[in-house]
């Protein structure tokens, strides 16, 4: 006999209503009440069409169900035990892939000395003694870095050029002289370039902020929040805390840089990890138009590594926030947590992702000496090298990194109804944490599946209370 | 679709992708509704390929002037062609499903319905 089972789906509510999480194709469905009760039939037990319609059938007399059940074959909630879908190929990138971002890490040097760095603690990868990589990137690099980014960007008509550290603003004049030469050459050719950069913020001057205003240019504050959860790691070489010095200079930021929303940018450790205070604190009392959070990369065992409580902790942090993004998007309203907002732009768009991200595909980033890496928390590391940019990109690197990191290559993600959206998770991250970039991050799964559900169901929500909302991320 | 409501962007292009016509089998398909002219060049694939007479529709779509019955294409194609006719086993399964039926044309009613 041919026996009808499930196919594979995360199945979710909201609203009343009930939906589908589709995997691998990531769409959404939802469910009328006969569909919903097919799918219920075949929970935990396989039938034959006619059994499972006839066990149907009683409670849903009027329905259609035989044409419910062909459109749950159809889009392969359900299907043939013995004839499941076919796996998904495995699709390496055509090369040249066009590159969309260059990340150029002006400067490794920085001003503060957060005990969590990923750049300078013990989880270090790339060798940052003296001597072993310039400490500021040269006019010259900067140049080709921008020069690449063009050459290699194909078709693509806008390029993003990100500014990141050691603290970006260590290296202002490099940035500051970059930035029109970067203009000039997207004149030239007929693009666009965009600009971002990440600072710690306690060197912003008047001028500078003057500069990132006038410029256009995307701006992340890295903070941790109020005060006391500010100085915990974000210090000085000296142990000063920074919040004090910062404070003056990210309101003067949010009040004169109107241009581009200002956001933070917060690692959560085990001893800062109060979500919702640091939140409103952030918006309500500073000013950040949006939060993004992120726990911290590190080896296990740290003293502020995020241990098992502290993720349970944190989902239950990030659900009450989420619960508030979830009421003021039902009003209509923005809300700052940008979290659910990157996730629901996923879920609309329906990403279903081979690599965790654009990494080695259409990121690169670029060391201050000139190497071009996976990304800029590879940046400057031999082992994880795609070229240079005077040599260019070595596509040969490239696809063998391309073909060692597919989703097929990671077996322990197969069976996760998260991996269109998760894909193993962050490079850098599994580095950290298993000493190589071809490991899924195994240690985080069940917060990445819960906080995925969180999402989805305020996806839901959304999509019966206010679908107009959803249409900001059609583009 | 009527009882599946696509939400997503992604879950709309699934619902394209199964609800669109396949293209390839328009004329052969048109059963009981007078032939009609398929939009657009229409090029089946598999044998006729190989101009056999007789297996494709006419130009006009139709296929009640053709020369072999389509019919017969059951056993063109499962005995002698490249494109494998979806069939039961006639060597261990089911060896005598067309035994009523001796001329296609005429008997093509008459061939076993077989269960796996």
């Amino acid at each position: 006999m041919s026996l009808l089972g499930l196919g594979e789906f995360h199945a979710f509510g909201a609203a009343g209503q009930r939906f589908l999480y589709l995997v691998p194709s990531a769409a959404v469905f939802a469910l009328d009440d006969a569909a919903a009760a097919l799918i219920d039939a075949l929970d935990n037990q396989r039938l034959s069409r006619d059994d499972l319609l006839a066990a149907v059938a009683p409670r849903f007399p009027d329905a259609a169900l035989d044409e419910t059940l062909t459109e749950l074959e159809q889009v392969r909630a359900v299907g043939l035990v013995a004839a499941p879908p076919p796996p998904t190929p495995t699709i390496i990138p055509l090369t040249p892939f066009p590159l969309t971002t260059a990340v150029l890490n002006v400067t490794n040097q920085c001003n503060l000395s957060c005990a969590y760095c990923y750049e300078y603690s013990e989880d270090k990868i790339v060798d940052t003694t003296n001597g072993a990589q310039p400490k500021f990137m040269s006019d010259e690099t900067a140049r080709q870095s921008v020069d690449l980014l063009f050459r290699e960007s194909g078709d693509n008509a806008v390029v993003h050029v990100s500014f990141f550290g050691g603290e970006t603003l260590m290296n202002f004049p490099v940035l500051s002289r970059v930035v029109p030469y970067a203009r000039e050459q997207a004149a030239a050719r007929g693009k666009r370039v965009e600009f971002n950069l990440t600072t710690n913020a306690t060197l912003l001057t008047s001028e500078m902020i003057g500069f990132l205003a006038d410029h256009d240019i995307a701006v992340t504050v890295s903070i941790d929040g109020p005060r006391e959860m500010q100085d915990r790691f974000r210090v000085f070489h000296d142990g000063r805390g920074s919040y004090d010095v910062l404070l003056p200079r990210v309101r003067e930021l949010l009040r004169r840089h109107r241009s581009r929303p200002i956001g933070a940018r917060v690692t959560l450790t085990s001893q800062v990890n109060d979500i919702l205070g640091i939140y409103h604190h952030l918006t309500d009392e500073i000013g950040f138009q949006e939060v993004g959070f992120a726990p911290v990369t590190t080896s296990p065992g740290r003293d502020y590594a995020l241990g098992e409580s502290g993720f349970d902790q944190m989902v239950a942090e990030f659900k009450a926030l989420a619960d508030e993004f979830l009421e003021t998007a039902v009003a209509g309203r923005h809300h700052g947590f940008s979290n659910v907002s990157e996730t629901l732009e996923e879920i609309h768009k329906g990403v279903s992702k081979a690599y965790p991200c654009g990494a080695g595909l259409g990121l690169m980033g670029i060391s201050t000496g000139g190497d071009v890496a996976l990304c800029h928390r590879f940046a400057g590391s031999d082992e994880h090298k795609l070229g240079s940019v005077t040599d260019g990109i070595d596509r040969g690197a490239q696809v063998a990194f391309l073909e060692r990191h597919h989703l097929a290559n990671k077996t322990d993600c197969h069976t996760c109804w998260a991996r269109p959206l998760c894909s193993g998770g962050c490079y850098h991250e599994a580095h950290t944490r298993y000493g190589t970039t071809t490991h899924p991050n195994l240690h985080y799964c069940d917060w990445i599946r819960e906080w995925t559900d969180i999402c989805l169901r305020i996806y839901g929500e959304l999509a019966e209370r206010n679908p107009a909302f959803l249409t900001q991320f059609d583009s | 679709m009527r009882h599946l409501k696509a939400i997503n962007r992604k879950a709309t292009r699934v619902v394209q992708a199964v609800t669109a016509p396949a293209g390839d089998v328009v004329a052969l398909q048109q059963g009981a509704s007078p032939p009609q002219q398929p939009e657009g060049p229409h090029i089946p694939l598999g044998c006729s390929l190989v101009f056999s007479p007789g297996w494709e529709a006419d130009r006009n779509g139709g296929t009640a002037g053709l020369c072999q019955p389509v019919e017969r294409d059951l056993f063109d194609c499962h005995l002698g062609c490249f494109w494998p006719a979806h069939v039961p086993d006639q060597l261990n399964h089911a060896p005598d499903w067309t035994s009523k039926c001796a001329a296609a044309q005429k008997d093509w009613r008459k061939i076993d319905l077989i269960f796996p």
